[in-house]
C-alpha cells in the first residue's frame, strides 16, 4: 500500500470519524478543549488559594500540584482508568461506576487534573510578578478582595501568563496522544489501528505526526496573534 | 507489602533509572552537537539543526517513539532482506534509549543554544587571545559558565525525560510501569499498585530535585545575587 492508498482508505478515520464514532483529529481536539477548559477554570481558583496567606488554603494546593507535576501523566491515567474502576466500592456505586468505566471520562479527568496542576503554577508565577504598587493602589481605593482580583490582579496576571500558557497548551496537545491507553479513539489510536492493518508503521504514524505538527503550528500562530493583542503594552516603545 | 512482587518492582525501578540516565546522556550529546550546529557559520548545518528541533518539538513524543521504534526495525529488515542476510533483531532497550535520546536531544539543543549565547563573547575572545586552543576555550571558559545558564533548563528537561520513560512500556520495554501493571493484574489489585507506582515516581523526581539543587549551587559559585 502506498501512502496515497492509505490516505484514501483511512482519511476519514484520521480526521473525524472511524465509521461508528468520532475519532482521530476531531477526538484529539475535543479531548484537548475539554481538559484545557476544566483545567483553566480550576487553576484560576487554585492559584488564588495558593498565593493566599492562609496556610490552610495554600498548603493543600501546593501538595496537589507537587504530586501531579512529580508523576507521569501516563501513570495518573492508569491509576484513574485501570485503578479506580477496580475498586469494588466504585463498581457497586452506580454513578461512580458509570463514570469510571468510560475511558473518555477517565482521560478527560486525568488530563484536566494534570494540566490544572501546571497551569496553577503558571498563574501563581504571574500573580506574584504583579508590581506591588498596583495592588497597594487598589487597596488604597478600598477595593474588596474579590474586586481586587477581578479588576487588577487577574486581568494583568493572565496576560503575563500568556507565553507560558501557550507552551502548556502545546504540551497538552501532545499529552492527549496517551488517551489510547483508556481506549479513546484519538489520532494516535487511529494511527495504531492503521499500522496494525497495513504493517506500515512509517506511513501510519507519519500521517499522525504531520497532523499533530500542523495543529501545533496553528496553535503557536494563534497564540502569537493573541500575544500581540494582549501583551501590546510590553512591546518595545516606538513601534 | 508487595504480595511477592517487591523484586519485580525493584528490577523495574532499576530499569527505569538506567533508561532515563542513558537517554539523558544521548540527549545531552545530541543537544551539544545541535546547539553548536545552530550557532555555526555553515548554512546547511544551521538548516538541518533548525529542521530537527522544529519537527521534533512539534510532534508528541509518544508518536515519535512509535514511529522511530517500529520504523527502525522494519527498515533494517528491508536492508537485510535485500542483502539476503538473516534478520537482525534490534535490542529493544537500546532502541528505546536511542529513540528517547533523539527526541529529547531537540529540547536540549534549544536549552544549550540559549546558554551558549548567554556567555559574553569577550570572555571567549580573551581566551583565544591567551593562546588557548578551541578545545581549551570550550573546556575552561565556555562550558563552566554555560552550565550556569543551562542548569534550570536541564533540570526541567531531566524531569521530563524521567517522566517520559513511563511511556516505554507501550513500545514493549519492561520498565517500572510494566512491572507495576503486571503486579496489579496478578493480584487483582490494580489501584494499590498504581498508587505505589505514582509514589515511586514521586520519590525519583524529588530525589533528582535535591541533586539538581546541589548542582545549581555548585555552578553558581561566584555569582552575586541581590538581597531581597
Amino acid at each position: 500500500m502506498t501512502v496515497i492508498e492509505t490516505l484514501q482508505t483511512y482519511w476519514q478515520a484520521y480526521l473525524y470519524n472511524d465509521g461508528s464514532q468520532m475519532s482521530g483529529l476531531a477526538m484529539t481536539l475535543w479531548l484537548l478543549v475539554l481538559s484545557l477548559a476544566i483545567g483553566f477554570a480550576m487553576a484560576l481558583v487554585l492559584a488564588t488559594a495558593r498565593v493566599s496567606q492562609y496556610k490552610a488554603l495554600s498548603i493543600p494546593v501546593r501538595l496537589y500540584s507537587y504530586v501531579f507535576r512529580g508523576t507521569p501523566l501516563y501513570v495518573q491515567l492508569l491509576l484513574i482508568y485501570s485503578g479506580i474502576y477496580g475498586i469494588t466500592f466504585v463498581q457497586k456505586t452506580e454513578l461512580l461506576g458509570m463514570f469510571f468505566c468510560n475511558g473518555f471520562n477517565c482521560a478527560v479527568l486525568a488530563f484536566a487534573l494534570n494540566t490544572c496542576a501546571y497551569t496553577t503554577e503558571i498563574f501563581v508565577g504571574a500573580i506574584r510578578n504583579i508590581p506591588y504598587g498596583e495592588v497597594e493602589a487598589a487597596r488604597a481605593f478600598g477595593m474588596s478582595w474579590f474586586t481586587l482580583y477581578r479588576r487588577i490582579i487577574l486581568p494583568s496576571a493572565l496576560r503575563r501568563a500568556l507565553p507560558m500558557y501557550s507552551n502548556e497548551v502545546i504540551l497538552m496537545l501532545h499529552a492527549t496522544s496517551i488517551a489510547f491507553a483508556a481506549t479513546v479513539p484519538d489520532l494516535l489510536k487511529v494511527a495504531r489501528d492503521v499500522n496494525a492493518a497495513t504493517y506500515q508503521p512509517f506511513t501510519a504514524f507519519g500521517i499522525a505526526a504531520v497532523l499533530y505538527l500542523v495543529v501545533s503550528f496553528v496553535l503557536v500562530y494563534l497564540f502569537r496573534i493573541a500575544e500581540r493583542k494582549w501583551l501590546a503594552f510590553q512591546a518595545p516603545a516606538g513601534r | 507489602m508487595f504480595y511477592g512482587y517487591g523484586g519485580v518492582l525493584l528490577t523495574g525501578v532499576w530499569q527505569t533509572i538506567q533508561l532515563a540516565l542513558l537517554s539523558l546522556l544521548v540527549a545531552v550529546v545530541i543537544g551539544l552537537a545541535g546547539a553548536s550546529a545552530k550557532l555555526s557559520r555553515s548554512t546547511p548545518l544551521r538548516l538541518v539543526a533548525t529542521a530537527y528541533t522544529t519537527l521534533i518539538r512539534g510532534v508528541p513524543d509518544l508518536v515519535l517513539m512509535l514511529l522511530i521504534f517500529y520504523s527502525i526495525q522494519i527498515g533494517l529488515n528491508q536492508v537485510t532482506d535485500a542483502l539476503h542476510w538473516d534478520q537482525i533483531d534490534i535490542n529493544p532497550f537500546l532502541a528505546g534509549v536511542l529513540t528517547i535520546g533523539f527526541i529529547y536531544g531537540a529540547y536540549f539543543t534549544e536549552t544549550f543554544r540559549g546558554a551558549f549565547i548567554s556567555v559574553p563573547r569577550g570572555q571567549l575572545e580573551a581566551g583565544h587571545a591567551f593562546g588557548m586552543t578551541g578545545g581549551q576555550v570550550f573546556r575552561r571558559i565556555l562550558f563552566p559558565q554555560m552550565m550556569r545558564f543551562a542548569l534550570p533548563g536541564l533540570a526541567n528537561n531531566w524531569q521530563v525525560i524521567l517522566k517520559a520513560t513511563a511511556l516505554v512500556s507501550i513500545i514493549g520495554l519492561s520498565d517500572l510501569v510494566k512491572a507495576a501493571t503486571d503486579a496489579g493484574k496478578g493480584t487483582f489489585n490494580m489501584f494499590y499498585f498504581m498508587l505505589w507506582l505514582g509514589a515511586i515516581y514521586l520519590v525519583l523526581t524529588s530525589l533528582s530535585n535535591l541533586v539538581l539543587n546541589k548542582l545549581n549551587k555548585r555552578y553558581a559559585v561566584g555569582v552575586r545575587g541581590a538581597q531581597l
